[in-house]
């Protein structure tokens, strides 16, 4: 079929790999106010953290972090200490920046300090792991670190292998530092100065970036790859092209249907990663009247239809999170199906018990920027619910628009949400989605047990023997309740190139070349 | 009145409409649904993230402070920061305003070089096959979108022929961006002596001008057999003919001459237009142009990037509308430009 296939030189070579993504790369600083997600791949690629996660095999044979296994980076080893609340670093002590000079632990120090202090999502980020006050941060001598917490807590270490918690060599920062940039902002947003696998050669913003290998890297196994290519092409059809025909190694995140089809093709490799404590959900608001009633809810949950959103919406790539056998949950696993599925008769016989037998109007908002699953979804739930006499409006809402209305104001009665903890633990999904005034409870849901359990659980370790019945009683609220109805766990879809090896799913859903073979 | 004298005057007239376009812009991006420091807070913000943000950006400040600032800024120069690109938007103006002009340039010269040999022979030849073929095109350049011909020809000349370079922006992966000088890569190549990088952006400029250009073909021929048809049928001509002057002296001389004048408007209208909205081209073909730029920009209300993307458009139109006008008057002495 293609009579004149020429393949690139730069596409066979063993050392370069050309990745294609879709959206632009603004800052090369994580911590600066306005850098976008697709930036943070920078900090992933160019700097290192103290930990790092381990690496396992999926079902499917793909490769994904391992949450449960943290693993050094610049740090040697770690002590926790007997009261739980502090833990000690020890640098490795042949970590050196690209100019050679030593990581210290001044410089773990001023970077933790720097996140909090640039505000914004760094700040936030750092607070999940319990780390708000610079004081924590102690410089015990040049190659040890120790970080004091308000209280124990299990999210404290892996917050330390997330993209914001990268080290940065102060002494480049500081030299590069304005009396009005204390923390050299407009510098580290051009020029990085990290320790990381990869340093970056180019950077034409808006068109691409180019990484080279730190051969000196000490934080894990040296990259296979001399070079990496990070184009941005934000046309999908071109970048399917370029990936079919060999152009390029990887296609990163591209739409559910193509990577069906390209699946059922076969020419290329095609990889979908369940991403860990995501949920796409149809959110009902408790503000909006007849949701405040939970048989209305269970109705809604009884009516929307799964298996056609699934096929239609999410082109079968997902994990289904419907029809659980039991209404009670059988493992502390999270997510897991919940126990509903379409079932239009007992939606009706719900609905019937209630003051709104007779139904009602209610507009479903769906945020634009998220049209390609939340249209088919939205249009599709409009239908059924019809059905049992609710009477649903579309309500079309754009990007810069949603998450004042949605997640700040919360007044949308109906809507599609996707929210995904970067940590993946239950307790840390509820504490964002189920807890009154938590940004993504869209649902303005509020009850007291809920709260209590996540207060009790968010810290817990996992060992904790009373951890799992607790997070079996979160869950049995959530299915009990409906807050949220999760329609699927959606997965991050890539196509590459048969000869990329490494292609690796993390929970910061960017591009990780440190490990890419070719 | 010279000509100097009244290029100064036109550039004096201009003043009151940017000005005006300044204070529009201003107040129509502050306008916008949405809240920029919430967007660039982030998902996982609080409340105290995004006031610190809102400072950042000086959004805190009441309109009229602002729009001080703003227009302090604007008399240094400063036409502040992209939040959503993380660029200076002068910077950022000055590295797509080019691509843009590049690309919109090379579309139009290809399909000037089409449509009026074609819209020329299609009046002269009317209701011939020349002229069914002319209104063909027409047809199908205005009613097939520019992504739909992009996609079909990155289909057919790059994943099935693969003659044409992958759609890639300016530059393949193999050649490095010349110097900056004029901002046109081709030419920049030229004078760095970099042929092969030369050779390489005008192979990359290729599919998306010709994308370009058969949507900016339709309305030029189309002006072109119009006027052209008036102007044949005009007394004027009739006399020449008459007069017993060379049918090409009649077609070229008093024909056409007469006809190019709606077709300039026409070329200034197409290109004014074609350079801010050639936006899906530039998706299609990953070009770093200005299209996507400004709608990106709209998208997450970056107040400072679309008013800046407005303010330079609109000078661009004033500089444009003085360029034709002086053109009319080269084109028929009896147009006088008033100063």
């Amino acid at each position: 079929m293609l009579p004149f296939l020429k393949t690139n030189a730069w596409a066979q070579s063993a050392s370069t790999v050309v990745v294609l993504i879709g959206n632009t790369i603004n800052s090369l600083d994580i911590h600066r106010p306005g850098t976008n997600r697709p930036s943070y791949q920078v900090a992933v690629n160019v700097y290192d953290r103290l930990v790092t996660f381990g690496t396992k095999k999926l079902p499917d044979g793909s490769l994904s972090y391992d949450y449960d296994k943290v693993e050094p980076e610049l740090a040697e080893s770690w002590q926790l200490s007997s009261d739980r609340k502090a833990i000690l670093f020890k640098i490795k002590a042949n970590a050196t920046f690209w100019d050679g000079t030593p990581v210290t632990a001044e410089d773990v120090k001023w970077s933790f300090d720097r996140a909090l202090a640039l505000g914004g999502f760094p700040k936030v980020q750092m607070g999940a792991g319990g780390f708000v006050d610079p004081s924590q941060f102690v410089v015990v001598d040049s190659k040890n670190f120790r970080i004091d917490l308000k209280q124990p807590s299990k999210l404290a270490l892996p917050n330390l292998g997330v993209p914001v918690a990268v080290i940065i060599n102060s002494k480049v920062a500081k030299a590069n530092a304005t009396e009005k940039d204390p923390w050299a902002a407009e510098y580290l947003h051009r020029t990085p100065a990290g320790s990381g696998a990869f340093k970056v050669e180019r950077w034409d913003a808006g068109q691409q970036l180019v990484y080279v290998r730190n051969d000196k890297w000490v934080g894990g196994p040296l990259p296979a790859v001399q070079r990496v290519i990070i184009r941005e092409v934000p046309a999908t059809a071109t970048r399917r092209a370029m990936v079919e025909r060999g152009d390029a190694h990887l296609s990163f995140q591209i739409p559910n249907k193509d990577a069906q089809e390209l699946a059922a093709a076969k020419k290329v490799k095609v990889t979908g990663s369940p991403i860990d404590n995501c949920l796409y959900v149809a959110c009902l608001n408790y503000n909006f009247e007849p949701f405040k009633d939970q048989k209305v809810r269970q109705a809604v949950a009884y009516a929307i239809p799964y298996e056609q959103i699934f096929k239609q919406a999410a082109y079968g790539r997902g994990v289904p999170m419907w029809g659980g056998k039991s209404s009670k949950p059988a493992t502390a696993a999270w997510p897991q199906k919940f126990p509903y599925d379409t079932d239009l008769k007992k939606a009706k016989a719900l609905l019937a018990q209630t003051k709104y037998k007779d139904g009602f109007e209610v507009p479903l908002s769906y945020d634009l920027g998220e049209a390609d699953w939340g249209e088919p979804a939205a249009l599709l739930i409009q239908e059924s619910l019809g059905k049992i006499g609710i009477k649903v409006t579309l309500d079309k809402v754009p990007g810069a628009n949603w998450r004042t209305v949605a997640l700040v104001e919360k007044k949308l009665p109906f809507l599609l949400e996707n929210f995904g903890g970067w940590l993946n633990t239950a307790d840390y999904y509820f504490y964002w989605a189920y807890i009154k005034g938590n940004l993504f409870n869209a649902s303005n849901y509020d009850d007291p047990a809920v709260k209590k359990l996540v207060d009790e659980t968010l810290h817990m370790d996992k060992s904790d023997k009373t951890y799992d019945a607790k997070i079996k009683q979160l869950i049995q609220k959530a299915f009990d309740d409906v807050p949220r109805i999760p329609l699927w766990q959606p997965t991050l879809e890539s196509a590459m190139s048969p000869k990329l090896e490494g292609y690796e799913f993390w929970f910061h859903r960017q591009v990780d070349a440190r490990s890419f073979k070719v | 009145m010279g000509q100097l004298a009244i290029i100064f005057a036109r550039v004096l007239q201009a003043i009151p409409t940017l000005i005006g376009i300044i204070i529009v812009t201003f107040l129509l991006t502050r306008a916008l649904p949405g809240d920029p420091a919430a967007y660039f807070a982030g998902a996982a913000a609080t409340p105290e993230s995004i006031a610190e943000i809102r400072a950042n950006l000086g959004l805190d400040q009441p309109l009229p402070v602002q729009f001080l600032k703003y227009v302090q800024d604007l008399g240094t120069g400063n036409l502040g920061q992209s939040v959503s690109t993380g660029q200076p938007v002068a910077t950022e103006l000055l590295r797509r305003l080019p691509a843009s002009l590049e690309l919109t340039l090379t579309a139009l010269l290809l399909s000037v070089a089409v449509a009026i040999p074609l819209g020329v022979l299609a009046a002269v030849r009317q209701d011939t096959w020349i002229d069914q073929l002319c209104r063909f095109v027409v047809t199908a350049g205005v009613s097939l979108p520019t992504f739909f011909t992009g996609l079909l020809l990155v289909y057919v000349f790059y994943f099935l022929l693969g003659v044409a370079p992958a759609p890639l922006g300016r530059l393949d992966l193999m050649h490095v961006t010349p110097p900056q000088i004029t901002g046109f890569l081709v030419f920049d190549s030229l004078i760095a002596r970099e042929w092969g990088t030369a050779w390489s952006a005008a192979k990359q400029l290729l599919l998306p001008s010709i994308t370009l250009a058969l949507f900016t073909l339709a309305p030029i021929a189309r002006m072109t057999r119009a006027s052209m048809l008036q102007a044949l049928s005009s007394e004027y001509l009739r006399t020449a003919r008459a007069a017993g002057l060379s049918r090409g002296r009649v077609l070229m001389v008093y024909a056409f001459r007469n006809a190019l004048l709606p077709v300039v408007t026409t070329l200034g209208m197409v290109f004014s237009f074609t350079l801010g909205a050639n936006v899906l081209v530039e998706k299609v073909f990953a070009w770093p142009g200005i299209g996507s730029f400004a709608i990106e920009a709209l998208v997450v209300s970056d107040y400072a990037a679309v008013q800046g993307f407005v303010l330079s458009m609109a000078v661009l139109f004033v500089v444009l509308n003085l360029f034709i006008d002086t053109l009319y008057t080269l084109i028929d002495p009896r147009v006088q430009v008033d100063g």
